[in-house]
């Protein structure tokens, strides 16, 4: 086989050196009644050739997002990846790298961590960041269990119901064991925000949790300052999630409006879709709470030399030391897509975030100024703020619209009804995203599709 | 002649006390220290916090492990080491002195009987060390 | 220095100009002030310019103050200088051991980013991604044909989150006959994220003390197991590299006690193609796709971690599922007893593209990667027998786990053996587990190395075993050839936990006020 170099022959040396007649008494030890000889029941090996061939076939079958005109986003957004980025996450000494436990050789991970976590934290207007998280929900779920061990004994989250009803989903599996409750506050219908006032009324004395997202899974901005004012007046902790983050180069970070910990998905910087995974979530919190954070940390120093380097840092929090008492079963982080958000942020930089955004909000409200002059059975479902995707009240049934969109190459966005099924009175709501990507022709096109239906 | 002063009593975990008044000064000890190696952070409880004879009270981290820290009697906590927030090496260098971690009032003396002599805690750490 | 002889690399003095040198090589894009430059070009906005301030009020942020201001040249220059500062497989044998580092080829990358996988978004209809959902139900098929369990979710994000993804269908399951029970069974060679998963899916754990031979103790095993115990979580071969003999009459035990069999299965690569789980009577087992599956490990992920369940352990997925209705894949969310979801979407897509490639790759010749990573393993313990230590000399499998005991006679630790291998151009092994081997040297070659690297590898651990006893001071010293000395990790801890102390020590600092606490 093409990845193991040793030949038969050589093989047969390295057994005879060992001291074993066959490569079976090297298993010896394996009961006799489940050891099999034979092959195992796959096809056989495939070449290069037959590879490409085999799964570029399955590829092909996609719609993607880079030959169609896409609308796609509730939670993952298509925004353009630099050239360099692809090609330097194929340098081997990135790619075949493995977590920087020995620091001595592996700066380079260990300064780009470093100046990932620096990003987040500038970004997210917070102290500290941590290595990164698998993804937006998970990492939000982290930031929920982190609360509860800087409040101690208390039982109860208040999530806003226009929080990604997947991360809500994922809440309400992690924490299915723990003995807490977990309460949805409603939206205003108008504005399509969380409203204050529900907001207030359920947080009491026994919540440790606030958790509100920003924009929000209808598009809308919230409030983060009345989201902080709400959890900080009965001692709880203000939990700030983002995952559009191209949002905090015009809006300020939830770090600068009271949150204590900000989580998200950071995935919009240069990582690909690719169908869902692999993203990179973020968590950053104040300086207070630094201890409690789950997940890698890399801090700067200096060697035996004095001279400047990074390695791993409050290691103690972690599993392979606390076991059980671990801030949380974690092992790895994303290293390689921390790295490309990381080389995407640099190449951006302050400038290009801010110009990437501002095209983000020119096109949004663009596209949504379209959607108010159609004399069509459509209309935009709030009058909150938004950043880069807005939630339209479809008149005819979204699959119908989807499906009309199609005809046109257009992947139109995503039905509400797909990630909340549970949620009948969402079934007419359509959340359309555009990015710098995003070209006015095929907003025109977008547009003219909803005409037809007049 | 003992390396480890005579004017306090050692638990078997490691820590050790010094009672003046109703007062008790804990910290860890010499040997402790050691097996830990350089010692980056101390988790202290509250002032006014009550612990029974043998319960943790706190943390003791170095940069690849934690120890848990155990009250050698019963007491509440009255002060702590506030030195070791920003110089938590102090532990390391001065052990039995400037590297203390907590004060506690004592509560009841008679916890006291379990703890051992400077003599017999070195006996004690070179047998655990042989086992 | 002249008295270490030819013992591997003497220390060469910094070069002159190094020290110049290392401003460049060295530091964070942070640290190097640059203005008005910009990476990242934008097409001519195509629609009116909006206005921030008035759509957003208050909440506008005129500015990311502090951000990075860079241009495509300093960025790639920065980067690229970054990587060669990384030891990597690409270079050379990477001995750490439990991480499986192997080749990982590179056809698994250039498939990952065909367009229609790498640009296809998550929420595209299902009958524009048919290609993606048949991907995945292929995955499923091949990964069932290797473990032969009943169903697999290729949701779980890692290792780790496979893990709790097992234990949390356990609990579930247990919930639903009644009575979720109380603890999980880990014996203390275990990952130190078997304990922590444990406690996450809301289980206390007992520890298990391993036999002389590395094993389980059966008799141990049979007093602690009692019908509050939920699952014996083991890790085959265990974590010293032993297979646990009695695999067959440990299942029989713990289902005779109505408990489930949870098979950590991050040594999978030892006997992939050899041995289904499912035929030893383990109910669930994660796979690490980044160890057994050679996708790459990428600095420290992303990984995957599928978990296979037996039929019991069914009706408690996630969702969604992959499901095929004659030729037509699709997503079902419709499974009332599901455990719910781990993460947003369907799993490291990405990861399971690479997986799928080097499985067809290899099909039914699989079976190989298990026999050359034993064999490699063997070969290695064979010739440092004589050196090191050996805690527990039950025959290896995948890895080989030799302690520093005699070099400790001479003030060597497990740590400086670490360092000084770095000089002779290798990757060292793990230390920091099993907690059971003090002074663990945990050595994994994988099936990748080819013969000549062995020796090279147990050659320059032999040289420093010579070293530890002749000239102690250059291992203790190391390394001496690596892009930094030995770091001060201590002082780095001091001051990250330093209340009110961030910056620079965690990140970067900005311009102007830091953001207050």
């Amino acid at each position: 086989m093409r990845y193991i170099p040793n030949s038969p022959a050589e093989r047969a040396e390295l057994l005879a050196a060992v001291g074993a007649a066959h490569i079976d008494d090297l298993f010896a030890t394996v009961p006799k009644q489940v050891y099999r000889k034979g092959a195992p029941d796959l096809p056989p090996p495939e070449s290069e050739i037959e590879v490409r061939r085999d799964l570029g076939a399955l590829a092909a079958r996609n719609a993607d997002v880079s030959s169609w005109a896409s609308f796609l986003g509730a939670g993952l957004y298509a925004h353009h990846s630099p050239a360099f980025v692809s090609q330097l996450l194929t340098r081997g000494e990135f790619l075949t790298a493995y977590t920087p436990y020995q620091p001595e050789v592996s700066q380079g991970t260990l300064t780009a961590i470093y100046e990932f976590q620096s990003h987040i934290a500038i970004l997210t207007e917070m102290d500290v960041a941590n290595a990164s998280m698998y993804e937006g929900a998970s990492a939000t779920v982290e930031a929920v269990l982190m609360a509860e061990r800087l409040v101690k004994k208390r039982t109860r989250v208040v999530v806003s119901e226009a929080l990604h009803p997947e991360y809500r989903h994922c809440l309400r599996t992690y924490l299915a064991n723990f003995p807490f409750e977990l309460v949805e506050v409603a939206i205003d219908a108008e504005t399509g925000k969380t409203s204050a006032e529900a907001l207030r009324n359920a947080v009491d004395a026994q919540t440790f949790a606030v958790v509100v997202q920003s924009p929000n899974v209808f598009g809308v901005v919230e409030d983060w300052a009345a989201a902080s004012a709400a959890a900080h007046a009965h001692g709880a902790i203000a939990i700030g999630v983002v995952n559009e983050m191209f949002s905090l180069a015009v809006l300020k970070g939830p770090g600068a409006a009271g949150i204590d910990i900000a989580a998200g998905e950071a995935a919009s910087f240069g990582v690909p879709p690719s169908f869902g995974g692999p993203l990179v979530g973020f968590l950053a919190c104040r300086d207070a709470f630094k201890r409690q954070i789950p997940g890698r940390l890399v801090g700067r120093t200096t060697d035996a030399e004095g001279n400047p380097g990074f390695c791993l840092t409050l290691s103690t929090r972690e599993q392979h030391i606390r076991r059980e008492k671990a801030t949380s079963n974690i092992c790895t982080n994303q290293g390689l897509f921390a790295l490309a958000a990381t080389m995407t942020l640099a190449a951006l930089g302050k400038h290009g975030l801010r110009q990437t955004a501002l095209q983000c909000v020119s096109k949004c409200e663009y596209l949504k100024a379209g959607v108010r002059e159609l004399k069509a059975p459509f209309r935009l479902a709030f009058a909150g703020a938004t950043f880069n995707e807005f939630a339209l009240v479809s008149g005819v049934p979204v699959l119908e619209l989807l499906a009309r969109l199609e005809k046109e190459k257009i992947l139109g966005g995503v039905p509400l009804h797909r990630l909340a099924p549970e949620r009948r009175d969402w079934s007419d709501l359509l959340l359309v995203a555009v990015t710098e990507r995003t070209r006015r022709s095929d907003m025109d096109r977008f547009l003219q599709v909803l005409g037809s239906f007049r | 002649m003992s390396s480890y002063p005579d004017d306090r009593l050692y638990s078997k975990s490691h820590e050790w006390i010094r009672v003046e008044g109703d007062i008790g000064t804990i910290g860890i000890t010499d040997h402790a220290q050691k097996e830990l190696g350089e010692v980056v952070f101390v988790d202290m409880p509250e002032i006014g916090e009550i612990f029974d004879a043998g319960q943790e009270f706190g943390t003791i981290e170095s940069v690849k492990a934690v120890s848990e820290l155990f009250l050698p009697i019963t007491g509440e906590v009255t002060e702590v080491n506030k030195v070791l927030a920003d110089e938590p090496g102090a532990v390391n260098e001065d052990p039995h002195g400037e590297g203390w971690l907590l004060k506690v009032k004592v509560s009841s003396e008679g916890d006291l009987e379990r703890l051992l002599s400077n003599v017999a805690y070195e006996k004690f750490i070179e047998e655990e060390s042989k086992g | 220095m002249s008295d270490h002889g030819n013992l591997g690399a003497v220390p060469p003095a910094r070069p002159a100009g190094e020290k110049l040198d290392r401003r460049r090589r060295f530091g964070s894009l942070f640290d190097v002030p640059r203005s008005g430059r910009q990476g990242v070009l934008l097409p001519a906005l195509d629609v009116p310019e909006a206005d921030p301030a008035a759509l957003f009020g208050e909440q506008h942020r005129t500015e990311v103050a502090g951000e990075v201001e860079a241009s495509e040249v300093d960025v790639v220059r920065h980067f690229t200088r970054l990587s060669q500062l990384n030891f990597a497989i690409d270079t050379a044998l990477y001995s750490l051991g439990s991480c499986t580092m192997k080749h990982n080829p590179r056809i698994n990358e250039e498939i990952a980013r065909l367009p229609g996988f790498n640009e296809a978004h998550p929420y595209t209809p299902e009958h524009l991604a048919q290609g993606n959902l048949e991907l995945m139900w292929r995955l499923e098929q091949y990964l069932l044909a290797l473990t032969g369990f009943a169903r697999i979710t290729l949701q779980p994000s890692a290792g780790a989150n496979g893990e709790l993804t097992g234990a949390l269908m356990i609990r579930a399951a247990h919930v639903k006959a009644g009575n979720p029970r109380k603890f999980i069974l880990v014996p203390d060679s275990a990952h130190g994220t078997n304990p922590a998963t444990a406690h996450f899916a809301g289980y206390k754990v007992q520890e298990l003390t391993s036999s002389s031979r590395g094993t389980l103790d059966l008799a141990e095993l049979a007093a602690k197991l009692t019908e509050d115990v939920a699952a014996l979580m083991i890790t085959v071969p265990n974590t010293l590299g032993v297979f646990e003999e009695n695999i067959l009459e440990i299942a029989k035990m713990v289902h005779a006690k109505g408990a489930f069999l949870y098979l950590d299965g991050a040594n999978f690569n030892s006997f992939v193609g050899k041995v289904r789980p499912a035929d030893m009577g383990v109910d669930v087992m994660h796979m690490n796709l980044h160890k057994t599956f050679s996708t790459p490990h990428g600095g420290g992920g992303p990984g995957a971690g599928p978990v296979g369940v037996a039929a019991a352990l069914v009706p408690f997925l996630p969702v969604p599922t992959i499901e095929r209705r004659g030729d037509v894949f699709h997503l079902d969310t419709d499974r009332p007893d599901t455990i719910g979801r781990l993460r947003t979407f369907y799993g490291n897509f990405g990861v399971l593209v690479r997986a799928l490639t080097y499985i067809s790759s290899y099909g039914s010749t699989i079976n190989e990667v298990a026999e050359n990573a034993v064999l490699n393993a063997n070969y290695i313990r064979k010739k440092l027998e004589p050196f090191y230590h050996l805690k527990y000399d039950a025959p290896s499998y995948h890895e080989v786990v030799f302690s520093d005991k005699r070099q400790v006679a001479h003030g060597v630790h497990n740590i400086d053996i670490a360092k000084r291998l770095m000089d002779f151009g290798f990757h060292p092994p793990t230390m920091s587990f099993p907690l059971i081997v003090p002074g663990a040297l945990m050595i994994e070659p994988t099936e990748s190395e080819p013969r000549e690297e062995l020796d090279a590898f147990a050659d320059a651990m032999i040289a420093i075993a010579k070293e530890s006893e002749e000239t102690p001071r250059i291992v203790l010293d190391a390394p001496h050839t690596t892009p930094v000395r030995r770091l001060d990790e201590a002082g780095a801890a001091r001051e990250a936990s330093r209340p009110g102390n961030f910056a620079p020590v965690l990140r970067a600092k900005v311009p102007g006020p830091n953001p207050a606490s």
